[in-house]
């Protein structure tokens, strides 16, 4: 499974540093991370609705292994759980968005939205991160369903002792949304 | 590796969603075949937020979309670029997505076009609302809300000195209509801001803030000189209501508190819940910062802010001259100060404040277009939003029974004109997602649409545009703007310069 994982975020990397591609090339050769042929277990149910060729572009050189992967799982709006291999250092922003979950980050990762807003679920787990910053918890108290254990995802930056962090994706619904900002 | 996160999350997204989707709905692939195997023609009007949003879930959620966005405006991204303020660069990230939108071959930019003729003040095109729904499968109104409420209260339109913050705002981000407002901030050292949201804040944020700060966001030059002339030092922010109904939020409220040599003058305690640490976390949040106060001490410091509770402005008064001199404000009771839906009424008793500018910031206001009544939509002027099915779906304006509003088929809204003018980005793309999802459901349920299935899209409605009188704006035009006005930055220390219609 890591190399699964590994190779797609190399073949999407390898499509944003492509500048003459336009989104389209981009988009069918990042469909095939797909395919059935992945390994990712909350995927397998997949099936393949394009055949198009994977388009190599080759103006990266995939990451090297890494030596200490770490493991974390993001439970989805439909409760479906994605785990992944990352590596110490990535933020929960990045990690989505190279896996194709659907977490918006709207200011890049700059803390300045609440669009990466994730559900830390295991208290300890909570505990175990470095306390928010105001600059987090100011854009928090405007996130969609707050809870005692959010965080942004752009501000959580995966270490050893975080191996195996469960978080949940927030559902934002429209009720969400005219409760939490009908007063404002 | 750097990799362009807005990039990455629209490949993903796309990629992701048409694989997710694929058990469940196998219909969404296959869209186009249901539909005689030909493009979803949809034009947006407004290129903001709430217009990219849409475009971009709809983009990603119907195979063939095809999506034309009209913008009055020669120059795209709405508030983004012309109401988020300049020393929140951040905020404006969200412009890398919008990038990546239309950079799609889907996608056209229709700049300097307006839909009506409403704001076509600079020699921009118009387009009748009624070439639109001819030549596209669905018109998806999201233009805002360009207008801004008034208090309704003697003097507000006769002196000098009272502006709406729409316009200072506009005025200070280079927002063509507003290039000439040069408001005057020389005639005294009080100024009186009426309202208490964010942009209010932002209003006393531009006043109070060290110039040489300012100076290097995108601000305009020109108002650049005009806050180094200023010689406001006391800033009243007013309210009707308390501490506990406010409608700022805390971010803005923290980066006035931290501004140096700029005291905050304490806030009424008697309008502060006994125990704010019992309060939910967001308001304890709020009201601890305000209890806690500046950085800087309001007597060693250079310039003040103040929230001024419970007062509603009931007249302006001026000097001979006709330049405001002062405001008068009647106080306000609550009927329960620590509910924050508390209900607020006058007491008869009034008081002054030395003011020789005044802010008018209690809200904007969108306002119908040239052609709506013809089309049949339903505009609600009195909250100021098209009638909708809270997914987007415009309601007719023909079956008047409140009970069975019908929608209009293939007219949709997002954003401000939809709900309201009031949230964050997040809340318009949250809104703008919805907006998207409902239309993307119809197309796929082979609901009906507007138009008769054969529309041109642009090619059609430019036969509806005498384009020797006009020049529409590509998103490529706009490319060569964007980099005039990043090098005329570069010049003089800055991201940017706006260039300003003559």
């Amino acid at each position: 499974m890591a190399a699964t994982t590994s190779r797609s975020l190399s073949r999407a990397l390898r499509c944003l540093n492509a500048p003459s591609k336009s989104i389209i090339s981009c988009d069918l050769s990042s469909r095939s991370l797909f395919s059935p042929r992945s390994r990712l277990p909350s995927l397998t149910q997949s099936r393949a609705f394009s055949i198009t060729p994977l388009r190599l572009h080759g103006h990266i050189t995939p990451p090297s292994p890494v030596k200490s992967q770490l493991h974390v799982t993001f439970v989805d709006k439909d409760s479906r759980e994605h785990t992944f291999e990352v590596s110490a250092g990535d933020n929960l922003l990045d990690v989505a968005q190279a896996n194709d979950l659907e977490m918006e980050g709207a200011c890049g990762g700059s803390c300045a939205c609440s669009t990466c807003h994730v559900i830390v679920t295991d208290e300890a787990m909570y505990d175990r991160m470095p306390e928010p910053e105001d600059d987090e918890n100011d854009m928090l108290d405007l996130a969609f369903g707050l809870t005692e254990t959010s965080r942004l995802g752009c501000q959580v930056v995966m270490t050893k002792e975080l191996d195996g962090l469960r978080v949940k994706l927030p559902s934002m619904t429209r009720n969400l949304q005219a409760s939490d900002f009908g007063s404002k | 590796m750097q990799m362009n996160a807005a990039a990455r999350s629209w490949l993903g997204r796309s990629a992701a969603r048409r694989c997710k989707a694929g058990p469940t709905s196998p219909k969404s692939f296959y869209s186009t075949t249901i539909r005689n195997d030909r493009p979803f023609r949809m034009a947006v009007v407004g290129s903001g937020p709430a217009g990219f949003y849409t475009a971009y879930r709809v983009m990603s959620k119907i195979d063939r979309a095809k999506v034309d966005m009209y913008e009055a405006l020669p120059v795209p991204f709405g508030l983004v670029r012309f109401g988020v303020a300049p020393d929140h660069p951040e905020v404006k990230n969200c412009q890398d997505k919008f990038e990546e939108v239309a950079s799609s071959p889907d996608f056209t930019f229709v700049g300097n076009t307006s839909v009506g003729d409403l704001g076509a003040q600079f020699d921009g095109c118009t387009v009748p609302l009624a070439s639109l729904t001819k030549n596209y499968d669905a018109v998806v109104f999201a233009y805002g809300a360009a207008r801004d409420k008034k208090l309704g209260v003697p003097g507000e339109s006769q002196l000098n000195g009272i502006y709406s913050a729409r316009e200072f705002v506009g005025w200070y981000n280079g927002l063509p209509e507003f290039a000439n407002l040069a408001p005057d901030l020389t005639r005294g050292d009080e100024a009186v801001i009426v309202g208490q949201g964010n942009v209010a804040l932002d209003v006393a944020r531009m006043l109070l803030e060290n110039v040489d700060v300012l100076r290097k966001s995108d601000i305009t030059e020109a108002a650049i000189e005009t806050l180094l002339k200023s010689r406001i030092k006391r800033v009243h922010i007013v309210g009707r209501r308390g501490p506990m109904q406010a409608a700022f939020t805390i971010k803005e409220i923290r980066e006035l508190m931290k501004l140096q040599h700029v005291g905050f003058h304490p806030v009424d305690m008697a309008l502060m819940p006994p125990e704010i640490s019992k309060l939910p976390r967001a308001r304890r949040r709020l009201m601890d910062i305000l209890v806690k106060g500046s950085t800087a001490k309001v007597d060693s410091a250079s310039k003040s802010w103040s929230l001024d509770f419970c007062l509603s402005p009931t007249e302006f008064i001026g000097d001979a001259k006709g330049n405001l001199s002062r405001t008068v404000f009647e106080k306000t009771s609550l009927s329960d100060p620590f509910d924050t839906a508390s209900r607020v009424s006058g007491t008869g008793e009034k008081i002054d404040l030395a003011s020789t500018v005044a802010f008018r910031s209690i809200g904007y206001k969108s306002v119908a277009l040239p052609g709506f009544a013809e089309a049949g939509i339903s505009f609600d002027d009195r909250t100021g939003v098209i009638r909708n099915d809270g997914l987007g779906r415009v309601f007719s304006d023909k079956a008047h029974s409140e009970d069975t509003p019908v929608p209009l088929a293939g007219v949709y809204c997002a954003g401000w004109v939809k709900r309201g003018p009031t949230g964050v980005i997040a809340s318009t793309m949250e809104d703008a997602f919805s907006t998207g999802d409902a239309i993307a459901t119809d197309w796929i349920s082979n609901a009906k649409f507007a138009g008769d299935g054969d529309g041109l899209g642009l090619e059609g409605v430019k036969e509806d545009i005498d384009t020797s009188r006009c020049n529409i704006i590509s998103w490529n035009d706009w490319h060569k703007i964007d980099e005039a006005e990043k090098a005329r930055g570069q010049a003089i220390g800055k991201e940017r310069e706006s260039l300003r219609a003559q």
